[in-house]
């Protein structure tokens, strides 16, 4: 019995005959088939008065959410959201003999299954076990080797943007001759290259079906501090992702950090008065733009970081795929002030949460 | 002959009973199983892939701020329902039956949604693996309470558009007397005609709907079954009344068919009407349905000719006003019963079957009518037989223009 909406139109546009109204009217008096004969005719206004649909606020959440019983198993996923803002990955570094900094990391390509909302799993592929992957920290002018080992079961990339010769750049096709390019399943290559230029940039890999193969969880975000350090802050990093748990190539949970509305139950604490500063990613695929918007206050904003003046100041931006950029902002009130995407249906489908102020 | 094969036979004391005989097979299968299971299957493998996730939702009531679906599992394996989004935002929810569904099983989940009447929504289950069961409620409107009140209207939606129509048919009877009887066969034939109509409607309405509902219990296999079951039913009811009418056909003369016939043919207008009914009732149910008068007087017209379906095989007898009452109540009276289950506990599975039983009822009276459309020549599709049919079957199909439910 689905009834399409024309049809409903249809039948409706037929309560013109009223004529025949009248004298069913006549014949068999009732309310309820007489406010149900009225059809169409009842405006809204109506209905309203009639208490047809009183809305009971006390059973209203405030907001969209998950069903309040359960919480995702950050154990289980290995790692805690809240722990990712502010965990940075600066490697290992000794001093060459030219006096420059060598600094190196290890990365592992591998599928993990991770809990992206409370009761969805996800089979994830991921850089280091995590989504988003290492934080990768350094400063402008060192020399960068990060060894990757694709442990997976496909063929990966670590694609960084900076600027670094063809060979090491981490696309299939490109620097074969030197072992690099694709990596199969099962091989390592390194990748060398200079801290260049300073700024806030990212990594992913470069393995067609991109879409795929990023939004699986292959990306992370890549710091490069200036050589004169930015003044001190409390530094969030906050890589906004997706994922599209049904494969039909739109996302059905979307976050920053991974897990949908964390920040709802898990505030992030900050300080009141205090620089705060926001590395803020835009990994998410299949959508050409997302936002991040903040309550009750205004940033600096850097776009992708590369200088040390902000270019605007403002409480909402967009960025599209792949673009980032720094926040700088101080709350002066204390309390609770939610962020959130301002693309609405990202909010609601888990891109929103609250900064604590004490 | 005789003395061979009584020679070849088993000694009656030799033999085993027949019940046992019977439970060989059956204890053998029984073994077979319990070997089976209790080695885990031997020599089969795992599924070669990720579970197919199949979920239909047989039921959708909106209250205020709250959207309560009823879902059946029709798949192979159990379905943990994890999160509910509505229109691109998640939403709170409850499962009354656990968020956990096995195979076959069903579960009500109480969305908390701020819902608008007369929006759209697009609801999305989201199960444990990630995959997504849409459901769209296209128009928004509060579902009626099953009171008191609303079992009232129900009633008197099923009396206006089964009851009054096809007594009012019933008011041809006097012409049906006075008719010749050349001119009773082309009625007959109108009605055969009529009721052709009603069975591919009903059947087309069993398809559609037997869409909608849990595959795991069947589609289209509801329909049919529904309709072979209940053809064979009521053949078998008429051979059992074959003797009684015999012995009636002897005291009173040939049209002695009259009465059972008529009752037949009720009998398979009512199943009809059921369905008319389950569809007015669900429909309205949803809000998919305004009840425009519009409605009401197309389904009279279109159901006033199923009256005089009901009294043609009467126009040699003189019933009592009891029995047209009667008839008219067995075609009219399952529009009532109809709209109360189409309203109140839609099942689409249950609904299909329900319509292939009136396909079946309708198919079995047209073969009882058969012989009395048959001329003095005993054709059966004489020329005014056919002009009948097809006369019977558009008047049906025009006036059905004027309502689709």
């Amino acid at each position: 019995m689905h009834l399409k909406l024309s049809r409903r139109r249809l039948l409706a546009g037929g309560a013109a005959a009223t004529p025949a109204l009248a004298l069913l009217h006549e014949a068999i008096p009732h309310e309820g088939l007489h406010r149900a004969l009225g059809g169409e005719q009842t405006t809204r206004a109506e209905a309203v008065e009639a208490g047809a649909h009183v809305s009971h606020h006390a059973r209203r959440t405030p907001h969209a959410g998950f069903a309040p019983d359960r919480q995702v198993d950050h154990r289980a996923n290995g790692f805690n959201p809240t722990d990712l803002l502010r965990d940075y990955d600066h490697g290992k570094t000794r001093r060459l003999a030219s006096g420059r900094v060598l600094r190196e990391w290890e990365l592992v390509a591998s599928e993990t299954e991770i809990e992206v909302a409370p009761g969805i799993r996800y089979e994830a592929w991921t850089y280091n076990g995590r989504v988003p992957g290492p934080t990768l920290r350094c400063r402008e002018g060192e020399r960068l080797r990060v060894r990757f080992a694709n442990g997976s079961e496909h063929p990966h990339t670590i694609h960084f943007h900076g600027i670094h010769p063809s060979w090491t750049d981490g696309v299939p096709g490109v620097g074969e001759r030197r072992g690099g390019g694709l990596i199969e399943s099962g091989e390592s290559y390194v990748y060398e290259f200079e801290a260049a230029p300073f700024g806030l940039h990212l990594y992913h890999c470069h393995v067609t079906p991109l879409a795929s193969h990023i939004s699986r969880g292959l990306y992370g975000a890549f710091v490069i501090d200036p050589k004169r350090a930015r003044p001190p802050a409390d530094e969030l990093v906050m890589v906004m992702n997706g994922f599209d748990t049904n494969f039909d190539l739109e996302n059905e949970v979307y976050a920053v950090n991974t897990v949908g509305f964390h920040h709802l139950n898990d505030p992030v604490r900050v300080r009141k008065g205090e620089l705060v500063r926001i590395y803020l990613v835009n990994a998410l695929e299949f959508d050409p733009l997302n936002s991040f918007h903040v309550h009750a206050n205004f940033f600096h904003y850097y776009p992708t970081g590369t200088s040390l003046e902000p270019s605007e100041f403002t409480d909402t931006v967009v960025l599209g795929q792949g673009q980032r950029g720094i926040l700088e902002l101080r709350f002066p009130y204390p309390g609770r002030f939610m962020f959130h995407a301002h693309v609405s249906e990202f909010a609601e489908l888990g891109w929103m949460g609250f900064f604590e102020v004490a | 002959m005789e003395a061979r094969a009584t020679a070849k036979r088993v000694p009656p004391s030799n033999r085993v009973p027949v019940s046992l005989l019977v439970l060989v097979p059956l204890l053998l299968i029984g073994a077979a199983i319990a070997t089976f299971v209790a080695l885990g299957g031997p020599g089969l493998g795992e599924r070669t892939g990720p579970p197919v996730e199949e979920l239909a939702v047989e039921r959708t009531v909106l209250r205020p701020d709250t959207i309560a679906l009823t879902v059946r599992n029709e798949g192979a394996d159990a379905i943990e329902i994890a999160q509910v989004a509505v229109n691109d935002g998640y939403a709170p929810f409850t499962a009354t039956d656990g968020r956990v569904v096995g195979r076959l099983g069903s579960t009500t989940l109480e969305i908390s949604y701020p819902w608008i009447e007369g929006e759209a929504y697009r609801i999305s289950l989201l199960t444990s693996t990630g995959g997504t069961i849409e459901h769209e409620v296209p128009v928004a409107a509060e579902t009626p309470a099953a009171d008191v009140s609303f079992f009232g209207l129900m009633t008197l939606l099923g009396v206006y558009v089964g009851v009054i129509p096809v007594s009012l048919g019933m008011l041809w009877l006097p012409f049906a007397r006075r008719v010749r009887d050349r001119w009773l066969r082309i009625l007959i034939a109108f009605t055969i005609g009529l009721l052709a109509f009603l069975g591919i409607d009903a059947a087309v309405e069993g398809l559609e709907i037997a869409d909608q509902g849990a595959a795991a219990f069947g589609g289209a296999e509801l329909v049919l079954l529904g309709a072979v079951s209940s053809y064979l039913a009521l053949a078998g009811i008429d051979s059992w009344l074959s003797r009684r009418r015999e012995l009636a056909a002897r005291e009173s003369g040939a049209h002695a068919l009259g009465p059972y016939l008529a009752l037949m043919v009720a009998v398979g207008i009512g199943m009809h009407n059921l369905g008319e009914g389950l569809a007015i009732g669900s429909a309205y149910a949803t809000g998919a349905l305004a009840l425009g008068a519009f409605l009401v007087v197309g389904f009279a017209i279109h159901n006033t000719t199923e009256g005089l379906a009901i009294v043609t095989p009467l126009a040699k007898r003189s019933p009592g006003l009891r029995r047209l009452i009667a008839l008219g109540l067995v075609a009219g009276a399952p529009a009532i019963f109809g709209a109360w289950i189409g309203a109140a506990a839609f099942n689409p599975s249950v609904a299909a079957l329900l319509l292939g039983a009136g396909v079946g009822a309708i198919a079995q009276v047209i073969w009882q009518l058969v012989p009395a459309m048959r001329d003095g020549d005993g054709r059966a599709l004489h020329p005014g037989a056919v002009g009948g049919l097809l006369v019977g079957i558009a008047a049906l199909y025009l006036t059905g223009l004027l309502v689709s439910v």
